[in-house]
């Protein structure tokens, strides 16, 4: 059970919350909307696992993560880091933080200043941290493209001559030179090609284990994330609707969206994938602007009933208290239903178990 | 056998750049039947959508220089005319991109767009046409077509935008369809929307289909035969049980192993391919996939052939033996597995 003094957990988000305002008119400005792109989640992270974060484009998967990173302010709720509120900081009060939590980003086309060199872009961290002199910097720098598979001299050469599966390595080289504590990887793999992601995945996986770090793995790839991480949480509309460990969310998911999403992915066997049965959800992602009531996740449900349009469903514990789901209809309780609080009982049902 | 469909011998592109001939395309052979689905597979740079765009005479680069022939329906495409083209492009042949939120022009209505298409190869009215693109927006399941066809394209979200490409794509009911990374910018379960889609389509129309993805998963869901290429060649070309089941290729199964696979349990690492695709200016003498190779050997110097090695029309481009590859394929693949059962 998720015990808030548990001292293994390294962050803990409460209650997350993060709007985005639509604005209309030039002078006189005024909210019109709001994109509800985080809306009340909350999860923890333990010292030295991988949390994978899944869900569609949209979802507010990348948001949460840039939440929990401190690169959006709140909206609401609270981001515990070590036992520390990080979530009102200043932006110097946050400085030391920002040396334990680091972030890999998506593209890495973009996410690497172009006029500048290698060396420069993972010393960059160092000298804003004032971590040593000139010759002790460069002495890291190579440290570092050495531990991400590169060779040390490359440390005078620009981005534009290393491939994709390269730069997402200075990526992480950037990301590991102030020893941080924990690593969000936002889509770390998902630009590159099959046979590079490999390298990189591996590449992340002996990283964890040489330097215990911790990760949030933010992917759109079920295969990846599973591949990678010990817990998943599945996202949808802004919301976390199942966290489960990695092998069990495949096995037995709760949630009707992780079925259906699970059952979308392609499978690289014809046989397997012409036998077996694929749920394939009607229509798009409802407007993260205007959320359907109850579920989110209910007009493209296809166990909905009324109670799902009616009243929101809580995150509660199934089976083994480690899966949490959010649903009145769950699903694959039958192996162990003993364990299985009623879902139904909604409101009077608790948050947190 | 009757003719084929759609027939590419030896299809040679290159480009000439500042940095010397970039060899897009290397000799690329391939045959389509009717009714028939190919997927072409391979990382990018491999020169899979060269390949199609070639096909398609869609590369007007100044620089490009085009050798080999591409036979459709017994006729060179590569010496029709720019105007004898145009008119097999769309009626006959479709093409559908990768990029649904940059190949619809942003500035004309959905509708328009879709009966500016059917006009352009069929003597119809304008309302006539109209009529056409709202059944066609129908048929690929977008909802109250009648009052979406007056949408711009950025009403539509992404799978919704390949959707008007493919009723687009299918507006002249072609006899060939070429998708070009049709659903590599789309959730997994709108992709799964998508596929099913052209699978419907392709058994209503009976056209032809060649499916150019990265995804083997892919793949295995849609295409008929499957051809691999890497670095401007098809290094190993057979029907889908072929490729997934018996395949010969040391590249394709580098690529079947590095998939992280939801339908295995998990490996303790991936088994990536080592190194990176070559440049094309400068390929590698012998086989192009030779420096990666864990199986190289002194033959490898030379370039390999794509031939039917182990029968039934199942080729490959690899100098190693059918009965090496046989000893190595499970542990190149799945190391780990073989490592347990050993």
């Amino acid at each position: 059970m998720t015990v808030n003094g548990d001292e293994n957990v390294l962050l803990r988000a409460d209650h997350v919350k993060k709007y985005f305002p639509i604005r209309r008119g030039i002078v006189l400005q005024h909210e019109i909307a709001r994109v509800h792109a985080v809306d009340d989640v909350s999860l923890e992270v333990r010292a030295g696992e991988t949390l994978g974060l899944v869900g569609e484009s949209g979802c507010g998967k990348s948001t949460l993560g840039r939440c929990i990173i401190r690169l959006h302010d709140l909206t609401g709720g609270s981001v515990i880091f070590e036992g520390r509120d990080i979530s009102r900081l200043s932006r110097r009060a946050l400085r030391p933080v920002r040396r334990e939590m680091q972030m890999v980003f998506q593209d890495p086309y973009a996410s690497l200043n172009p006029r500048k060199r290698v060396g420069t872009i993972i010393a960059d961290p160092l000298r804003i941290h004032h971590q040593g002199d000139r010759g002790q910097i460069k002495k890291r720098v190579q440290e570092l493209l050495e531990l991400v598979g590169l060779s040390p001299e490359h440390l005078n050469r620009y981005p534009h001559e290393f491939s994709g599966g390269q730069r997402q390595r200075i990526g992480v080289a950037r990301a590991l030179a102030l020893h941080p504590k924990l690593i969000i990887a936002d889509e770390p793999v998902s630009a590159l090609d099959v046979s590079i992601r490999a390298q990189v995945i591996n590449l992340l996986d002996d990283l964890q284990e040489e330097l215990h770090l911790t990760y949030i793995f933010i992917a759109h790839d079920l295969g990846v994330v599973r591949h990678v991480s010990d817990r998943i949480a599945v996202m949808y509309l802004g919301k976390i609707v199942e966290v489960s460990p990695a092998e069990e969310l495949y096995q037995r998911p709760v949630h009707p969206y992780t079925e259906a999403l699970l059952s979308a992915v392609p499978i690289p066997d014809p046989d397997l994938s012409s036998r077996r049965e694929q749920i394939v959800l009607e229509g798009d992602v409802p407007s993260p602007i205007m959320p359907p009531s109850g579920c989110r996740f209910h007009p493209r449900c296809r166990y909905a009933t009324e109670i799902c349009a009616q009243q929101e469903p809580p995150l509660v514990a199934h089976g083994s208290g480690r899966h949490l789901a959010a649903c009145h209809h769950p699903l694959n309780l039958g192996a162990d239903p003993a364990a299985s609080v009623p879902s139904s009982a909604a409101a009077s049902a608790p948050e947190q178990t | 056998m009757d003719q084929p469909l759609l027939e590419v011998r030896n299809l040679k592109v290159s480009f000439r750049t500042e940095d010397g001939v970039v060899k897009a395309v290397g000799g690329v052979s391939f045959t389509l039947s009717e009714g028939e689905t190919l997927g072409i597979v391979g990382e990018s740079g491999s020169g899979k959508s060269v390949t199609m765009m070639s096909v398609m005479r869609l590369i007007f680069d100044p620089n490009a220089r085009f050798e080999g022939e591409v036979i459709y329906k017994g006729k060179d495409l590569m010496t029709l005319s720019r105007d004898q083209m145009r008119k097999i492009r769309g009626s006959e042949i479709a093409m559908i991109f990768q990029d649904p939120m940059t190949s619809l022009n942003p500035v004309y209505r959905v509708g328009w767009q879709i009966s500016e298409q059917i006009r352009e190869h069929e003597q119809i009215s304008k309302r006539a046409a109209h009529g056409r693109a709202i059944e066609l927006l129908g048929a690929v399941g977008i909802p109250h077509p009648r009052e979406r066809v007056d949408d711009y394209p950025h009403h539509f979200s992404g799978g919704m935008r390949q959707r008007v490409m493919i009723a687009m794509a299918l507006s002249c009911s072609p006899d060939l369809l070429i998708a070009d990374e049709p659903t590599t910018a789309l959730d997994v379960t709108i992709q799964a929307q998508i596929l099913n889609l052209i699978k419907k389509l392709k058994d209503d129309f009976g056209s032809a289909v060649i499916l150019i993805t990265h995804d083997m998963g892919v793949v295995a869901d849609i295409a008929d035969r499957v051809a691999v290429m890497y670095a401007g060649r098809v290094v190993e070309q057979g029907t889908k049980r072929d490729l997934f089941y018996d395949a010969q290729h040391p590249y394709t199964w580098g690529l079947l192993g590095s998939i992280a696979r939801l339908d295995r349990p998990r490996p303790r690492r991936l088994t990536a391919i080592q190194g990176l695709p070559p440049s094309l200016i400068t390929l590698p003498g012998g086989c192009a996939f030779g420096p990666r190779c864990p199986h190289r050997w002194e033959k490898c110097d030379e370039v390999p052939e794509l031939t039917d090695k182990v029968g039934g029309g199942h080729l490959d481009a690899c100098h190693l033996s059918p009965g090496q590859k046989r000893d190595r394929r499970e542990t190149a693949i799945h190391p780990e597995l073989s490592e347990e059962s050993a």
